[in-house]
């Protein structure tokens, strides 16, 4: 009850420091846009698909993953200005639970990411894209997963390095090799044998393939289970570990 | 209100490929009054801060025993969060946020009602003199306004002891008369104020009672009357024209109301005296007597200062 109570008392502190701040979601959009309208094109040809309709459905689940991974990897930056701003000290001796510390802030990003896939899903159907409505509120609760999950590490990690200087090249390092294992951008069918043996290890791209069964209408794809299986015990962990270091962190 | 016994903490740092323990408290005893200002005076790097934010909850000791308003600061640091406030050196409001927000999550943060919070801000407020900025943002507040608010939010759930750390470093001399004001009407409502300074006028002149730390251990503890009062008489400055300090140190050395003498840093001798009044003629005509001229002499009370070069060895000002 205390916890559900301070997890909405800092999702809410949160949210409304985000929304004082519109930026965050013409950024948000402005990139994905442009991949639909810059990148997409090419992928009818380049994916021997049918038509514009299919392309779609094998890019937009990659590219909204891509943006979970993305748009939760980054958001330690802002804790580390919390922490220099004193913010996270301040709460850490209030008897607040940590883990509502944790949760509050990931939450937030989880609700700016759905935000953002709806706008892009809308614009994607605008473009032919076709969907049923169940199978994109389950591919939304895996993104849901992959942001809470990233954001959570993200988080974590910030706490431990403290530092901006540190955080941006971690992050990219972690980023980059998910990103190019996880068939975001081009589907790993395509991908030589060794690779997509690499790329099974990639919890990513098991993500992917749920999410892209799912736009594909093929609910019973055990693609589908096995991802949202997968998401949700690394998200689980993840959450467990930055919440303990909210809660043991020096200053 | 607190008492603490052996008290310690180390940090492991690293330089280059040597791992290091720095021992950055070193076994603090305690015992703080309900309803005083005490004062944790020393320099930086003295332990002060590491002491505070671990009665603070923050870090866990590595030895040692502490009780905070009745609950074991070990076995039970859930509790004693509910009892205490702390207010970080460095500030803790958010740029964006107004005064007021920050006030009513603080407050809510510590279980209060939204309704219950948000009387409790207006009452902050107005209590810091900060109802005119409330609905701005902080970043646009001045520094004492910003560390006015970062106080009221340290009491807004009324606690028993507010820890607050240099409260008034980087304040202008104006806003620390002000920022003195308020922490005395704290301990006029009843509450227990634990403060950390390096300013020594400060601690003489807020605080009830003050603990002198230098190298991670309390070396003197006491009212500051009491511990002024332990270095005997007085202290008189005196610098010489032309020659050197020795000659004069020769002469002075003795003379047998002079209790101690050393060099200072400027060239001039520092003299105890039991009687400074009396003895300061005698000083006069025995430097005279030794063909020795003066370019000036000055009476003073020992102060807190005094005390600390005492005790380490060193001058506050100096460290």
């Amino acid at each position: 009850m205390k916890f559900a109570r301070d997890t909405w008392l800092i999702f809410q502190r949160q949210f409304l420091l985000l929304v004082r701040q519109p930026v965050w979601l013409f950024v948000g959009i402005f990139q994905p846009v442009m991949y639909l309208l810059l990148f997409a094109p090419l992928l009818k040809p380049a994916l021997q698909a049918s038509s514009n309709a299919e392309a779609y459905r094998i890019f937009v689940p990659g590219l909204l993953v891509l943006l979970a991974i993305f748009g939760g990897l980054f958001q330690g930056f802002g804790l580390i200005a919390e922490l220099r701003a004193g913010v996270i000290e301040r709460s850490r001796v209030t008897p607040v639970s940590r883990l509502a510390l944790l949760l509050g802030r990931s939450l937030r990003d989880v609700v700016s990411l759905i935000a953002q896939a709806i706008i892009i899903t809308l614009l994607a159907l605008a473009f032919g894209l076709s969907v049923f409505i169940g199978d994109l509120l389950l591919a939304y609760l895996m993104l849901a997963l992959i942001a809470l999950m990233t954001s959570a590490l993200s988080y974590g990690i910030a706490l431990v390095v403290k530092s901006e200087d540190a955080l941006a090249p971690l992050m990219n390092t972690i980023a980059q090799p998910v990103l190019l294992l996880s068939g975001i951008l081009l589907p790993l069918n395509f991908a030589p044998g060794w690779l997509q043996g690499i790329a099974d290890w990639n919890p990513f791209s098991w993500a992917v393939d749920g999410a892209r069964a799912l736009f594909a209408g093929d609910l019973g794809n055990d693609a589908v289970w096995q991802g949202l299986s997968v998401m949700a015990v690394i998200t689980a962990l993840a959450v467990v570990w930055a919440a303990r270091e909210f809660a043991r962190s020096v200053r | 209100m607190i008492e603490t016994k052996g008290l310690r903490k180390s940090f492991r740092s690293r330089q280059g490929r040597e791992k290091k323990s720095v021992d950055a408290v070193r076994g603090v005893d305690l015992v703080v009054a309900e309803g005083e200002i005490f004062g944790f005076l020393g320099p930086n790097g003295a332990g002060k801060t590491t002491t505070l934010r671990m009665l603070a909850t923050l870090i866990e000791p590595d030895g040692g025993e502490a009780n905070i308003a009745g609950v074991d600061l070990r076995t039970n640091p859930g509790e004693v969060r509910r009892r205490i406030g702390y207010v970080a050196q460095g500030g803790s409001t958010w740029d964006e946020s107004t005064a007021r927000e920050e006030l009513v999550l603080h407050a809510r943060m510590y279980g209060l009602s939204k309704a219950e919070a948000q009387q409790r801000a207006v009452r902050a407020l107005a209590a810091f003199q900060l109802t005119e900025y409330a609905d701005r943002k902080c970043k646009t507040y001045s520094g004492g306004q910003r560390r006015r608010v970062d106080i009221a939010l340290g009491i807004i759930h009324e606690p028993k002891i507010v820890f607050l750390d240099e409260p008034t470093t980087g304040l202008d001399p104006q806003s620390r008369a002000h920022m003195w004001d308020e922490i005395r009407r704290l301990r006029a409502e009843g509450m227990t104020v634990f403060i950390t300074t390096h300013y020594l006028d400060e601690a003489d002149a807020l605080c009830d009672r003050i603990a002198i730390m230098d190298h991670g251990e309390v070396v003197a503890e006491g009212t500051p009357a009491e511990l002024k009062r332990e270095i005997s008489g007085d202290v008189v400055l005196v610098a010489i024209e032309g020659s050197a300090p020795e000659a004069a140190g020769k002469v002075l050395e003795t003379e047998p109301y002079v209790t101690r003498l050393e060099a200072t840093d400027d060239g001039g001798l520092r003299l105890y005296v039991n009687d400074g009044a009396r003895d300061m003629p005698q000083i006069l005509r025995a430097l005279d007597a030794a063909g020795i001229t003066l370019s000036s002499i000055e009476l003073h009370r020992p102060s807190l200062d005094d005390v600390f070069l005492t005790k380490t060895g060193r001058s506050l000002r100096e460290s």
